[in-house]
């Protein structure tokens, strides 16, 4: 039978109704996949979208949609977005020494890359000097290592600062670390306008998801907004905070926890913020954030436009912000690490090249590319090049980066960023109730609902209603790893502290003392850290002699072991 | 003798210690192998994170364990593993079954084993392989 001519009087909603009867009759003779159809984070989603879906979801082209560069930002947060400038192609690289480190980071920049980003590994992570028991086994492993300002000037050596913009992902110790660069800057006559770069600093996230903290949770997030306040203040052009939901989606999130914990966690630095008696428009133009792409190529799109328009909402609405600056959520993504897998690693260049896709379709500021060998040990140069190329495949010769928001007005699209954004809103309803995030956090709110979509996902693996190729479907025998990988050898733990050693032994001991009595004093005062903490790296305070003065007065943070 | 499957209530003999040594904070395995193996029968106990050996030596010995699975993603397994091991042998514990998972690369299998780690488990193992493999090797004490 041919489907009826389209009839004037006929409203969407009938010829829908006729459509999905015809429909159910072809379904009869090509029945559909005996699976769920469902995204990545198991949200049911239809089959097909139109104008009557995004009314039933109350889709309103200028409130939820209307122009690039302007309220709400669902668009993205520039007029002419990668027209006038691509995003940031931002490679994270630390590993071994700051020597080390520092040779990766000149060959990046040297292959086109845009911006810099530091990995730190655990005992930096964690506070702790190279030479510390506690680090044992693990120095320049996952990151590099920075126990003084010495390995900071060592890892920028020959790279100018005011030019490049430098992220660090590190929070327990973040403020010790930012230190270490506002020094850095300060000794080599850098202007503090021209000082650049971005902070992770989100403490809330650590207790949630990547678990790397310091002190109990109040202290730890006094400290973050002692770096906002000095930051405000003294570095106009540095990003204070990045906001980060990356770790949370990695421990195992769906992308609306992610997207809902990471909102809630900026409102809590914006909340305290404000209680420290700053202006809102003063300091929210500097948190930026940080968001996974996975694999569930639309649910990620709609993630970020709905990330985008919910943020802009509650800075102006709940917070009264009223410079756009405050507005706009400005993000840098990464590709998802828990996506690669070792099993037949060269195919993970291609799930990479689609989350990267995705980041773009969703109008990301920033990217990191993942590299193939990512799931087996910290990538060569070589599979960090083929990670960078392909950033630059997508913006040079696939044409997307003409289009500002080209996936706007997609009936999915849309209906996808309304359902994403309005289960966010409901989990950031419970979160009030519960009294903020703070509050959340202290009550393992968020941390339990992580594990239990990790285990949901973990069973729908084993069952295989979710599928990974070449792990728990088409699996093939493998030869030898084709590639290389990078191996990080024990020696590192020890030159590092031979270092700080011969570092210890030509600083002068009383300026550290009083140095580090300052930073006690400031902390038993309640005051900004931040000053007396640049005082004490100055003189060549260690990482963990700063850290270890503090946990002295705030004491550590413990979790239970609860699974 | 170990049958190859058993049953949850003869699973429930075996205490399970799941262990996070040093720094590492990648505790997502670490916590979905736990409730796998407390939902497949099995007596589970897990340490929390940032333990030094000398911790997970005690918690092994305290609660006279079968299994230890230890999960390290940092690359500190080296250097980790073969500590906690020696401790745990020395405290008179000669049959527990030791486990390793995590981002271990292939090169480091070999060491492990002759360090006395029974079984290496890298990402993408099926948590019913695990199972298994407990079922068949775990101690009948």
């Amino acid at each position: 039978m041919m489907p009826a001519m389209a009839n004037d009087t006929k409203t969407i909603a009938d010829r829908r109704k006729e459509w999905d009867s015809r429909l159910a009759a072809n379904t009869k003779k090509f029945p559909e996949r005996p699976v769920r159809f469902t995204t990545l984070s198991d949200m049911e989603v239809p089959l097909l979208c139109t104008p009557d879906d995004l009314e039933s979801v109350g889709f309103d082209f200028e409130k939820d949609l209307g122009f690039p560069g302007e309220f709400p930002y669902t668009r993205g947060v520039q007029y002419n977005m990668y027209r006038g400038k691509l995003w940031t192609m931002r490679q994270f690289a630390g590993f071994s020494s700051p020597t080390e480190t520092n040779k990766r980071f000149k060959l990046l920049l040297e292959q086109g890359q845009t911006g810099l980003s530091t990995a730190f590994d655990m005992p930096t992570l964690m506070g702790y000097d190279c030479d510390s028991p506690k680090a044992k086994g693990e120095v320049g492993k996952c990151g590099v290592s920075v126990s003084s300002l010495e390995d900071m000037e060592e890892l920028f050596e020959g790279i100018p600062l005011g030019e490049v913009t430098t992220s660090m992902t590190i929070n327990g110790p973040a403020i010790v670390i930012l230190a270490m660069y506002y020094a850095m800057a300060e000794k080599r006559g850098v202007p503090k306008e021209k000082v650049k770069g971005t902070l992770q600093n989100d403490i809330l996230k650590e207790y949630i998801a990547q678990k790397e903290w310091l002190f109990p949770i109040a202290p730890a997030v006094k400290c973050v907004i002692d770096t906002i306040e000095y930051g405000t203040k003294h570095y106009p052009n540095w990003n204070t905070v990045s906001i980060s939901g990356y770790h949370i989606r990695e421990a195992g999130a769906t992308a609306v926890q992610e997207l809902a914990f990471t909102l809630a966690d900026g409102m809590a630095y914006v909340e305290e913020s404000i209680k420290r008696g700053m202006d809102v428009d003063e300091f929210a133009p500097r948190l930026s954030f940080f968001f996974d792409v996975h694999n569930d190529f639309f649910e990620e799109i709609a993630k970020f436009r709905a990330a985008r328009r919910i943020w802009a909402h509650l800075m102006r609405d709940r917070y009264g912000a009223k410079s756009p600056k405050s507005w706009m959520l400005r993000t840098h993504a990464q590709t998802a690490g828990v996506s690669l897998t070792a099993q037949q690693p060269m195919n993970n260049v291609v799930r990479v090249a689609v989350q990267a896709m995705a980041g773009v379709l969703g109008g990301v500021n920033s990217l990191h590319t993942n590299s193939m060998d990512e799931t087996l040990a910290l990538p060569t140069d070589e599979a960090v090049m083929v990670a960078l190329r392909t950033q630059q495949v997508i913006a040079e010769e696939s044409g997307v980066a003409n289009y500002a928001d080209p996936l706007g007005g997609s009936y999915l699209v849309e209906y996808l960023t309304k359902k994403v954004e309005t289960e966010a809103l409901e989990y950031i309803k419970k979160i009030d109730e519960m009294g903020g995030m703070i509050k959340a956090v202290e009550n393992g709110y968020p941390q339990a609902e992580i594990g239990n979509s990790a285990y949901h996902f973990q069973r729908q693996l084993e069952k295989k209603e979710k599928v990974m190729v070449g792990v728990n479907r088409y699996q093939s025998e493998e030869k030898k790893r084709a590639f290389e990988t990078l191996y990080i050898d024990r020696s590192v733990e020890k030159r590092q502290s031979e270092r700080l050693k011969a570092l210890k032994s030509k600083r002068d001991p009383l300026k550290v003392q009083q140095a580090l009595s300052s930073v006690k004093l400031a902390a038993e005062k309640g005051e900004n850290l931040m000053p007396s903490i640049i005082g004490a790296v100055s003189v060549y305070s260690t990482l963990q002699e700063v850290c270890d003065t503090l946990r002295g007065i705030y004491g550590e943070y413990r979790e239970e072991g609860k699974f | 003798m170990n049958q190859t499957v058993l049953t949850a209530p003869q699973r429930n003999r075996i205490r399970v210690l799941i262990a996070k040594p040093g720094l590492d904070g990648h505790d997502r395995g670490a916590k979905v192998i736990a409730r796998a193996l407390r939902d497949a029968g099995f007596e589970v106990i897990y340490t929390g994170l940032h333990q030094t050996p000398e911790m997970i030596i005690q918690a092994a010995i305290q609660e006279d364990v079968h299994v230890i699975g230890i999960s390290i993603l940092s690359g500190a397994h080296n250097a980790l593993v073969p500590e906690v091991i020696q401790g745990i042998r020395g405290a008179g514990l000669n049959d527990t079954l030791v486990l390793v998972g995590g981002i271990i690369p292939e090169e480091d299998f070999e060491g492990l084993r002759a360090a006395g780690t029974a079984m290496v488990f890298t990402p993408g193992t099926a948590l019913e392989e695990i199972i298994n493999y407990i079922d068949k090797h775990a101690p009948s004490r």
